[in-house]
């Protein structure tokens, strides 16, 4: 049957051409009306038959990948290219299937109504527990050959490989490692107001006390729930130390959830909102960005793809603006990271599947894309050359945090927890934020029973 | 009030008054309607306003000034960005492309589910039967199925259909359709469209005078005869409240187009445009949005204004029948 | 359904008797059931057949795919008690709460201007073919966009308050949208502006095919206009009340993008409405068994306020 693709369609259009004669009208319609309904029916079924012998089943391979994702703007896009460029090298076609939107939501709900109707993308942008949870439901393809090959269960972090493979087996390749425990300070202003890179917790007020005094807004912030809880990500770990991090964040522990340590990081961002303009309610992280890019705030704490804003809007690391980890974090890295999820196509289409893997891991395109997107490559065997300061630093830290132990998932980002629970953990600590919860004392009950009810 | 018993010269004069405020009263009155209506007219204007002044400004224009006031240098670069330059994804193309996908999607749908409606409200109001108000009713509440929780389900199903289509294509070398994201999108809207479109039917032709459709039925005439020569010829003012009722729901649909568009091909124009709008890295380009949202509603301000000149003619139409 | 195999032509009854009954008379009986049949077949699958499906998840384990596994009431047990949580308040306790307040007053202002509107619209009014497409045209596009032009409308920092503080008058506040005890009620004036022109043309399509001559017939009477409108023509527009009750509840209850593309979930989730919560548990923090127990609740909360008033409203009709 393969062999012979084009006779077995005009067979088989023969078949239904006869089907459709207009050779029997006469018999049920003397006038003919029938007829000529029969003609147009015919033209319908013909419009029908052409449209999907186009994209009709091939034996050999496709050479097309089909890709989900939600990178449509700006930077990101930019960089995606990149990888849709090396793929057309290779022969390759890129079929892109964008859809934007809170933050991967809309897509992620397109995925599995796709996944449910049995239509698997070749790749899908994902996020951490998302990929297990697909992994789970066994829709993943199988990297593990490809990952042999290039050497992947040695250069990806250990951290990355709790989600990129499930059951002994590569299912994910992931993009970039992001880290959140950021400050992003802009540097005229530091100048301005005369402050310091601040070291620590006190430091920190201190210095956002001067700016306040000097009548610039000290911290730009975008009340969002994931931005609130992202700054608190840093706030905990800052407060209680990597050891307490890991045992409330990714652990989850019930008793250090409950304890003071927990109490003082919920009094420590009470502190934080403080200094933050009223009118930051729903505000967009870049646009928060955009606040210090313009000097009109001095610092945001922030992911690192806030340096794919300053990098956009053509500032340079050192002089336009400095990153220094989250006073009281250095030494420790909270990260999370892009993947793009492989699903388990049919067998024609595996071909370009491990060669759209294989490209996203190439020094090449990781070094590329990451000094765009603000983030780091996800091996730590790509030379930092062109990388700026920022980068450097964190290719460096992401080295350092793997190694010494120190490398955690980010709770607010998806990397500590499951998603019920990561959610559970943004509602708590946005309702802190905006009032609906007064007292740290009530924050810890509050989180420690949101928790238990989303397990 | 003019049935005075005697005539007393005060009488004129009164009578003068009476018509004075009168005429008064009802210049009042006009201007206080006309007054309303503008008003309201200017209230809901506000945002398109602001959506059309930022579509002809610069960014820098944007940033700088406030969103009310004119642009002063109106440029339609946005426009033409917009329509033909902008990225929807990594293809950047402009939104110009993706019409023909929504449109190819709607115009069945609403054609489809409309005249089932149609049907459906003329066989519940004048063919009864045993039942007919349980079945409405069921229909009616059809209606409040939130479409997040259909949204798996019916994937799956149409999953279903889709390979169900593939043996067919193999058997027979036509799918007949059956897993084509457009027919996809087609059926789902028009499944969900038809309680509404029954609804606004059958409340219609409730009203509608059955004395006609006995009359008809006693001189031979048969069940699609009487709607075709009576029924369609005096529903005019709901199929245009129907019409741009389900025209504005499909199009602007997002839920179902993004889930089940399938690979990027047949977008719908909402999922490009969110490409386009829905975006948090990078300096957003407000003029080019406004100008991609202003050019993905015309077909459905097009409707509006067209189906609204039939509300007259339905008046027309209305007033022949009385 | 029963009914539908024991259809009777309520017209051709009459006309019917004395005749012998032959195959296409028969038919022809039939006609309007069959006519009717694929609709409602339709409908009884992909929207009862749904419902089930949703209360059948609800009671299982499901997370982020369907599961089968029995897990009895527990997530209705969750929602029970997040219904009495109000201090601090439960995601699903703001919801619901929302719902109330967002329910009514859209549902009532939209009614109350969509009719204002129209009446007045059918005054005999020079350019009315201007006017109604202005009223009308919110509803042609889609949130995703007009949600922008909203929100810095309503932003303290862009929109209105600024305008007028610019104007001089700068003692003006008005801060709703960043506020969490007012952010549902910016959620209600965005979705009337949106909705209520849309309600306004159901009811001049209803004015319109009221008849001219009873009108003429209460004017000679001696009515005012007020007792015109009061005694006669809006209760002649009783189905229309129907539909566009129908119309907003559906839309009210389905207010899901309003709330994102306007408030992003609003300070602290205050503006979340039970679709929101509904989609956030079933995709985006797969608790899909909890997601598909509020849908439940939503659709018994949804019941318990429409059959009453569809059964009223349908007796009244067949009487």
């Amino acid at each position: 049957m393969e062999e012979f693709p084009e006779s077995q369609e005009q067979l088989s259009g023969e078949m239904t051409a006869s089907a459709i004669m207009p050779g029997h009208a006469g018999f049920l319609d003397p006038n003919g009306r029938m007829g000529m309904r029969r003609t147009i029916l015919k033209a319908a079924a013909a419009a029908l038959l052409l449209a999907p012998m186009i994209g009709a089943a091939q034996a050999q391979e496709v050479k097309e990948v089909q890709m989900l994702h939600w990178w449509t703007s700006g930077g990101e896009a930019a960089a995606l290219n990149v990888l849709k460029e090396d793929l057309s090298k290779e022969g390759y076609a890129w079929k892109d299937v964008p859809v934007a939107g809170g933050g991967g939501d809309a897509a992620m709900t397109a995925l599995k109504a796709m996944v449910s109707a049995g239509n698997y993308p070749t790749a899908s942008q994902m996020l951490g527990y998302s990929v297990l949870d697909y992994a789970q439901e066994g829709v993943m393809g199988d990297l593990t050959e490809a990952a042999k090959k290039e050497g992947w269960d040695k250069a990806v972090p250990a951290a990355l490989q709790k989600f990129a493979v499930y059951d002994g087996k590569w299912v994910a390749a992931p993009v970039n490692v992001h880290s959140v425990n950021w400050l992003w300070i802009s540097k005229p202003v530091l100048d301005k107001i005369g402050g310091t890179e601040p070291k620590t917790m006190d430091e920190l007020f201190a210095l956002l006390d001067k700016a306040k005094t000097a009548g610039v807004i000290p911290l730009a912030l975008g009340g969002q729930n994931w931005q609130e809880a992202t700054m608190f990500d840093s706030v905990v770990l800052s407060t209680g130390g990597p050891e307490f991090y890991k045992k409330a964040m990714n652990d989850l522990d019930m008793e250090s959830l409950k304890s003071d340590t927990m109490k003082k990081s919920f009094d420590n961002l009470a502190k934080l909102v403080t200094y933050v303009d009223p009118n930051f309610s729903g505000r967009d992280w870049n646009l928060a960005t955009a606040m210090v890019i313009k000097g009109d705030a001095l610092m945001q704490v922030m992911g690192d793809w806030a340096k794919g804003e300053f990098v956009a809007a053509k500032k340079t690391a050192g002089t336009d603006f400095v990153c220094p980890r989250f006073p009281g974090t250095d030494g420790s890295v909270i990260y999370n990271s892009d993947m793009f999820g492989m699903f388990n196509v049919p067998e024609d289409r595996k071909a370009a599947q491990v060669a759209l893997a294989t490209a996203t891991l190439s020094k090449s395109f990781q070094s590329a894309f990451n000094v765009v997107k603000g983030s780091v490559p996800a091996r730590t065997d790509v030379p930092d050359t062109d990388f700026d300061a920022c980068g450097k630093k964190g290719i460096a830290d992401l080295k350092s945090a793997d190694s010494g132990g120190t490398l955690f998932g980010s709770l607010a980002q998806g990397y500590g927890a499951p998603p019920a629970i990561a959610n559970a953990y943004k509602d708590v600590v946005s309702k802190f934020v905006h009032g609906q919860i007064t007292s740290s004392e009530d924050a810890v009950t509050q989180l420690v029973q949101a928790i238990e009810d989303a397990q | 009030m003019t049935a005075l018993p005697f005539d007393s010269p005060e009488t004129p004069h009164a009578h003068d008054m009476g018509q004075d405020t009168g005429r008064g009263w009802r210049i009042t009155n006009r201007i206080v309607i006309y007054g309303l209506l503008v008003l309201f007219a200017v209230l809901y204007l506000m945002p398109l306003f602001v959506m059309l002044v930022t579509s002809f400004k610069t960014m820098d224009e944007i940033q700088g000034g406030n969103m009310l006031a004119l642009p002063q240098s109106p440029t339609l670069e946005p426009w033409a960005k917009a329509w033909g330059e902008t990225c929807v994804g990594l293809t950047c193309a402009g939104i110009k492309g993706y019409f023909w996908n929504s449109l190819k999607m709607v115009v069945p749908a609403v054609l489809i589910s409309t005249l089932l409606g149609a049907l459906n409200g003329y066989v519940l109001t004048k063919w009864r039967f045993r039942g007919h108000n349980l079945v409405f009713g069921l229909m009616l509440f059809a209606c409040f199925i939130p479409f997040q929780s259909v949204l798996l389900p019916m994937a799956t199903i149409l999953g279903s259909i889709g390979r169900f289509g593939v043996t067919l294509q193999n058997a027979f070398g036509t799918s007949l359709g059956l897993g084509n994201p457009t027919v996809n999108l087609v059926f789902v809207h028009v499944v969900y469209g038809l309680g509404f479109t029954t609804l606004f039917f059958r409340n219609y032709y409730e009203a509608f005078p059955s004395e006609l459709v006995k009359a008809a039925q006693i001189d031979g005439a048969s069940f699609f005869q009487i709607f075709r020569r009576i029924m369609l010829p005096n529903s005019l003012p709901i199929f245009v409240v129907t019409v741009i009722y389900q025209f504005t729901n499909i199009w602007n649909d997002f839920l179902f187009a993004s889930a089940y568009a399938g690979t990027g091909e047949s977008m719908p124009m909402t999922v490009a445009l969110n490409n386009v709008v829905n975006t948090s890295t990078g300096v957003v380009e407000y003029n080019v949005n406004m100008a991609a949202a202003m050019i993905a509603a015309l077909p459905t301000l097009l409707v509006y204004v067209v189906a609204g000149r039939y509300f007259v003619r339905g008046l027309m139409a209305g007033a022949v029948k009385g | 359904m029963s009914s539908v195999a024991t259809t009777r032509p309520v017209l051709t009854a009459e006309r019917d008797e004395g005749i012998r009954p032959t195959v296409r008379s028969r038919l022809q009986e039939a006609l309007p059931k069959i006519v009717l049949a694929p609709s409602f077949a339709a409908i009884v699958v992909f929207v009862y057949g749904f419902i089930l499906w949703t209360a059948y998840l609800s009671f299982t384990t499901s997370k982020a795919f369907p599961s089968t596994n029995w897990d009895g009431l527990r997530s209705y047990e969750k929602l029970w008690r997040w219904t009495f949580e109000s201090s601090p308040p439960s995601s699903w306790y703001t919801s619901i709460t929302n719902m109330g307040i967002f329910g009514f007053l859209y549902v009532f202002f939209c009614l109350a201007i969509g009719l204002g509107l129209a009446i007045l619209l059918d005054q005999k009014i020079r350019g009315e073919g201007v006017l109604r497409p202005i009223y009308l045209y919110p509803m042609a596009l889609s949130f995703i966009v007009t949600g922008v032009a909203w929100k810095w409308f309503l932003d303290p920092g862009l929109g209105l308050e600024q305008t007028l503080h610019n104007l001089g008058w700068t003692s003006f506040h008005f801060d709703w949208i960043k506020n969490k005890d007012f952010v549902i009620y910016t959620v209600v004036i965005a979705g009337v502006w949106q909705a209520s022109g849309f309600v306004m043309a159901m009811f001049l399509a209803g004015l319109r095919g009221i008849d001219g001559e009873i009108m003429k017939a209460a004017q000679i009477d001696g009515a005012s206009p007020l007792q015109l409108y009061r005694r006669i023509i809006i209760p002649l527009l009783r189905p229309v009340f129907l539909s566009a009750f129908i119309v907003l509840a559906h839309m009210a209850i389905k207010s899901y993008d309003l709330v994102v593309a306007l408030t992003s979930g609003g300070p602290g989730g205050s503006a979340w409405l039970p679709s929101n919560f509904m989609y956030e548990y079933t995709f985006k923090r797969n608790q899909m068994a909890v997601g598909s127990a509020s849908a439940i609740i939503m659709l018994m909360g949804i019941s318990a306020i429409i059959v009453p008033y569809l059964y009223s409203e349908l007796r009244e009709k067949s009487r």
